[in-house]
């Protein structure tokens, strides 16, 4: 029993945390810690300075352009990213509707698609959920009919990530009403979000921002040839790209960061006041949360070493996302807590690089609140987690 | 990176796993239990001829070189088993100091007879007013010509009805609280002055209220250098927690699997009450606490292992972590097993009593929450 990595595993860290260190990351860096929130095109660099290096594909493997890393190796990149304060690559095109391309698309599905999404040429999004399908997602509603070579899409598709800078969007829509089983009759396809019919609403969620949309469509035209695998196997397809990624969902590496990051300023004196670090109170929540933290990220090594020696991952790997979002949580609460009353201030427009004016609030105090607000959503999205523990109970305990 | 256990451990867990399953039923342990030892004599002699109680110590010690993980292979299993046979107070706490300290000719006196099952030893590393402080020592030794009087009281001393040998950690210089000035006695337990009452405890166990009354020690007897003995002290304590954690971990499983597989066969409203999502959310949440509490384990042992000068907070770690989810396991077993959760027949709740006093010694979740908060 050891958690020692090989020689060849410890030069491609220092490899990555080479990468990292490049002063072309430094701009992203600042506007990350000094809480300046990241446009669309500060992602898309970001990406495609990955792809340069040939990482954008982490998952991927090398005959469609990906990196072929083992679980050690994502582990790696995914600590040193963190500690970099390198931006989370944006899920929708690299990280789910890729792997479904590549896994279950035909050769000019592939051809045609996997580049762009490598090279971050083409912004995807998600068109899963339905205002009356959240968790029960079996239960949507929008209906495909097919029509010669193309289907008819009508419907209404809800919490669309920043589906507002989209040119492509994937979706589940139900092509067979006549069907045994819910879960059946469900078709997964791609959609060109400039087709005539397909409009976009933004709703403004708690913190008050755009983030989501609720995307609409009106008799849209969708070609036959943008249909991924077989008509009505669109759930098995769907379930495997919720499945992809179990093992990163936990952020561990960016909560680590982050409970880091509190520990050193409970130390510091802000505005005069007494450090942080003299009540004892605030000190073991922050003790109690790097316990959790520890005991996530050995789940997660764990998980990361069945998978590497060829094992299925274990029950252990099923908790990753529901005590993930809980930690990532709590530790927004903390940074609330040590805002006090700066966390109130309503100020988002100083948080751009020119600003001009009083800045209110010491670094990112104000921001505290609005990303505690924001990050209810963690335990809400990619299945809630009482979703989750349903799927426990049934799959690992066998209830 | 790997988690797995190497081919001596998976032997090692294999073998007790077996001992378990064939002659260490439940029936037989509260037998052991109620009997005027508190443990079986037979069980212990098994354990000493299948190695097991030699696991910590060197070879030149005539021991098995095993460490912390191969220690944890072993409570892991005694925990499954709900083992009353004091490995703790043998192997663990006294062996733990005479490993670490004892001179040859102290290690063939005391250490060798212990790890044949020869020899009956308790480490008296509480005092009645000291909490969890171990550094908290009012038992002082004062020298006379070249042999030292004690005088003093030790509390909770686990194994104290049995001990023939008790090692006492006594006050040489210093002030009550002091970590410098502690010296370690090996003392015999029929010496003059010395007094032992016995008790059961909540789990099972059994320890002792010891006095010492002008209890007269010949040099032979003290172990390590006079006034430095905390570190030994300290170290043997740190491995001995590490150990209940094991033994914790192992109790927080099975009472999981106990818990989901009757919820699976106990009928109400006509179904089995597992397939209530109230009881099943809160079984997902045992399985979480378990598999926390086992990766921290794991963690804690591999520092601990390899002397890593993180192993005392890894240790707090999850020393904390098993006190909150031992708890919550425990309490949630006896839960979801109803009335019956609640009786002294079912073992369900003798694992959880056993896991509430792990929860209570060598610091609770509290003294260890400090710990890693400072």
């Amino acid at each position: 029993m050891n958690v020692t990595f090989t020689d060849d595993e410890l030069a491609f860290r220092e490899e990555v945390r080479a990468f990292f260190q490049d002063k072309s990351f430094d701009e992203v860096r600042d506007k990350q810690l000094s809480g300046i929130p990241l446009k669309k095109d500060d992602y898309i660099q970001y990406q495609k300075r990955l792809n340069e290096q040939g990482w954008a594909g982490v998952n991927w493997p090398t005959e469609y352009g990906g990196t072929g890393w083992s679980a050690v190796q994502k582990y790696i990149f995914m600590t040193e990213a963190a500690k970099a304060h390198a931006p989370e690559i944006i899920a929708f095109g690299l990280n789910m509707v890729g792997p479904v391309i590549y896994t279950f698309g035909n050769d000019e599905q592939k051809q045609r698609f996997l580049p762009d999404i490598l090279e971050s040429n083409v912004w995807w999004c998600q068109g899963y959920s339905e205002p009356g399908a959240g968790s029960d997602l079996a239960s949507l509603k929008t209906r495909a009919d097919l029509a010669g070579d193309h289907y008819i899409v009508n419907g209404t598709k809800t919490w669309t990530t920043l589906g507002q800078h989209a040119d492509w969007i994937f979706l589940l829509a139900r092509t067979n009403r006549d069907v045994a089983r819910r879960q059946e009759g469900i078709s997964f396809m791609l959609a060109d979000m400039n087709t005539p019919g397909i409009s976009v609403k933004p709703i403004i969620t708690l913190d008050g921002e755009h983030e989501v949309n609720e995307i609409h469509f009106e008799d849209v035209k969708i070609s036959v040839d943008n249909l991924i695998g077989e008509e009505g196997k669109g759930w098995t397809y769907g379930k495997l790209l919720l499945q992809h990624e179990r093992t990163n969902i936990a952020g561990a590496a960016r909560s680590d960061v982050r409970l880091k990051r509190i520990r050193t300023q409970a130390s510091e004196s802000i505005r005069g006041a007494v450090p942080l670090a003299e009540d004892n109170n605030f000190m073991r929540k922050i003790a109690a949360l790097e316990v959790e933290l520890k005991a996530l990220e050995y789940t997660q090594l764990r998980t990361l070493a069945a998978v590497a020696s060829g094992k299925a991952p274990g029950p252990e790997s099923s908790i990753l996302k529901i005590k993930g979002t809980e930690i990532q949580q709590e530790i927004d609460t903390l940074h609330m807590e040590a805002a006090a009353y700066y966390a109130l201030p309503f100020v988002q427009d100083q948080y751009v690089a020119d600003y001009s004016g009083e800045h209110v609030g010491a670094g990112a105090e104000t921001q505290t609140s609005l990303r505690y607000f924001n990050f209810r959503k963690a335990s809400i999205y990619g299945g809630s987690n009482e979703i989750q523990k349903n799927i426990i109970a049934k799959h690992v305990l066998g209830l | 990176m790997d988690f797995s256990l190497n081919e001596i451990q998976t032997m090692l867990a294999d073998s007790i796993e077996k001992f378990i399953e064939n002659d260490y039923d439940f029936e037989s342990r509260q037998k052991y239990s109620d009997s005027d030892a508190g443990y079986s004599t037979d069980v212990w002699q098994t354990f000493a001829e299948l190695g097991w109680t030699a696991v910590p110590f060197s070879e030149e010690d005539g021991g098995f070189d095993g460490g912390p993980v191969d220690v944890m292979v072993v409570m892991e299993r005694f925990g499954r088993g709900l083992v009353v046979e004091p490995y703790l107070a043998n192997i663990m706490l006294t062996g733990g100091i005479l490993k670490r300290v004892a001179t040859p000719e102290q290690k063939e006196r005391w250490l060798q007879p212990m790890i044949a099952g020869e020899l009956q030893t308790a480490l008296a590393f509480l005092e009645p007013q000291a909490r969890y402080d171990l550094a908290n020592v009012a038992t002082s030794a004062s020298a006379d010509g070249d042999a030292w009087i004690l005088n003093g009281s030790k509390g909770y001393v686990l194994n104290g009805r049995n001990a023939a040998l008790i090692v006492v950690p006594a006050r040489t210089s210093g002030e009550q609280t002091d970590q410098d000035g502690i010296t370690l006695f090996a003392v015999d337990a029929s010496a003059d002055g010395v007094s032992i009452t016995d008790y059961a405890t909540i789990d099972g166990q059994q320890a002792a209220e010891v006095h010492f009354k002008d209890v007269q020690v010949d040099a032979a007897a003290v172990l390590g250098d006079i006034g430095s003995g905390f570190a030994a002290f300290d170290a043997a304590v740190d491995d001995a927690t590490l150990a209940v954690c094991s033994e914790a971990v192992g109790i927080m499983h099975i009472l999981r699997d106990k818990t989901v597989e009757y919820s699976k066969n106990r009928m109400q409203f006509g179904v089995p009450i597992g397939s209530f999502q109230a009881l099943q959310h809160r079984m997902v949440d045992m399985l979480t606490d378990c598999e926390q509490s086992q990766s921290l384990l794991m963690w804690a042992a591999m520092l601990n292992a390899e002397d890593s000068p993180d192993a005392k907070r890894a240790i707090s770690s999850i020393k904390y972590q098993v006190g909150i989810s031992g708890r919550k396991v425990g309490e949630e077993a006896v839960q979801i097993h109803g009335g019956m959760g609640v009786t002294w027949e079912l073992d369900i709740a003798h694992y959880f009593k056993r896991l509430t006093a792990i929860g209570q010694i060598f610091g609770n979740a509290d003294w260890h929450l400090d710990k890693l908060a400072a």
